[in-house]
């Protein structure tokens, strides 16, 4: 049994413990916890496959990312538990039956028909655009593909990421009842005729009459 | 005895029976769902990830950056949806959400 035979069931051991905890866990922010080291795990077994790419991806989006998003709203939600682990032992036989039921079947199927065959050797150099050979690199060939071949799925990947994001701020943006604020319509909607009045008027005034300066000294005197 | 395609099937499907139990006995806890739903995920991924090795193809591994990239956004709409949820019902206990009454 080689090194890489050995890291492969490690890495198997510790992703089904975490898997098997994180769906048994009481507590939802071991099972977040739980979930982590399972990703941790998967990417492990991602390496050991030369899936170096996808590895560090898993590692640095979803440990990075998304299981914090998970702990940020499992620690935010004052969850009671106990309501929520009603009906966790009754359902277990049938769990453990289907659950069982599915591995073994698939496990069944999997290991009959896959069972020969090594993994063909990965090209240790590759002949880059100018001619000359270069050292093989997964990044490399993966950026190559999905900057060619997949261009517009990543376009459209990109699309996806950033609706998800305006659908999460739009869905969860709460509006305090006390701030002042404008509405953005009414302010688009607003013509120049609302905000001035143009009066039409005279350019000069007539100058009033100017009062008898006679009186005027008749009063000093 | 060296690793073949099928170790690293046979770790997906098991991965992918254990997130089948966890949804099983879960079913109440809408959190617990969707990392059950992750981790089918990953199962998946593995799957592909497996192939692209086995086969020497990189086209698996194209799509298991697509998968990635969707169940990201899957998951962000989904914690969204759910502190929604939270904040109206104060609970995310499946068995209450029967508004609709589908």
């Amino acid at each position: 049994m080689d090194v890489t035979t050995g890291f492969f069931y490690l890495f198997s051991a510790v992703l089904l413990f975490a898997a098997f905890r994180v769906v048994t866990a009481r507590n939802p922010v071991h099972a977040v916890l739980f979930l982590m080291l399972a990703f941790s795990q998967a990417a492990g077994v991602w390496l050991l496959l030369k899936a170096e790419f996808l590895a560090i991806a898993l590692v640095l989006v979803y440990l990075g990312a998304v299981m914090v998003l998970f702990l940020f709203v499992v620690m935010m939600l004052d969850i009671n538990i106990d309501s929520l682990r009603q009906g966790f032992w009754r359902h277990f036989p049938a769990a453990l039956v289907v659950g069982g039921l599915v591995a073994l079947e698939m496990a069944a199927v999997l290991i009959g028909g896959f069972r020969t065959g090594a993994a063909p050797e990965l090209p240790q150099t590759v002949v880059n655009a100018a001619g000359q050979a270069a050292a093989y690199s997964n990044s490399k060939a993966l950026g190559v593909l999905l900057y060619t071949k997949y261009l517009y799925p990543v376009q459209i990947a990109a699309v996806i990421l950033l609706v998800a994001m305006l659908a999460a701020i739009a869905l969860t943006l709460r509006e305090r009842k006390d701030t002042k604020k404008v509405d953005p319509s009414i302010q688009v909607r607003a013509r120049a005729r609302d905000r001035v009045e143009l009066v039409s008027m005279e350019p000069t005034q007539p100058r009033p009459p100017a009062p008898e300066p006679q009186q005027e000294e008749a009063a000093k005197s | 005895m060296s690793l073949t395609l099928a170790h690293f099937l046979t770790l997906g499907a098991i991965l992918f029976a254990l997130s089948i139990v966890g949804i099983f006995l879960n079913r109440k806890n809408l959190i617990v769902l969707l990392m059950a739903i992750e981790l089918m995920l990953l199962a998946v991924n593995m799957n592909f990830v497996a192939f692209s090795h086995y086969l020497g193809d990189m086209h698996g591994q194209v799509f298991v950056f697509f998968i990635l990239t969707v169940a990201a956004a899957e998951s962000a709409i989904g914690l969204a949806i759910l502190v929604l949820l939270f904040r109206a019902r104060s609970s995310i206990n499946v068995d209450e959400l029967n508004s609709l009454k589908g």
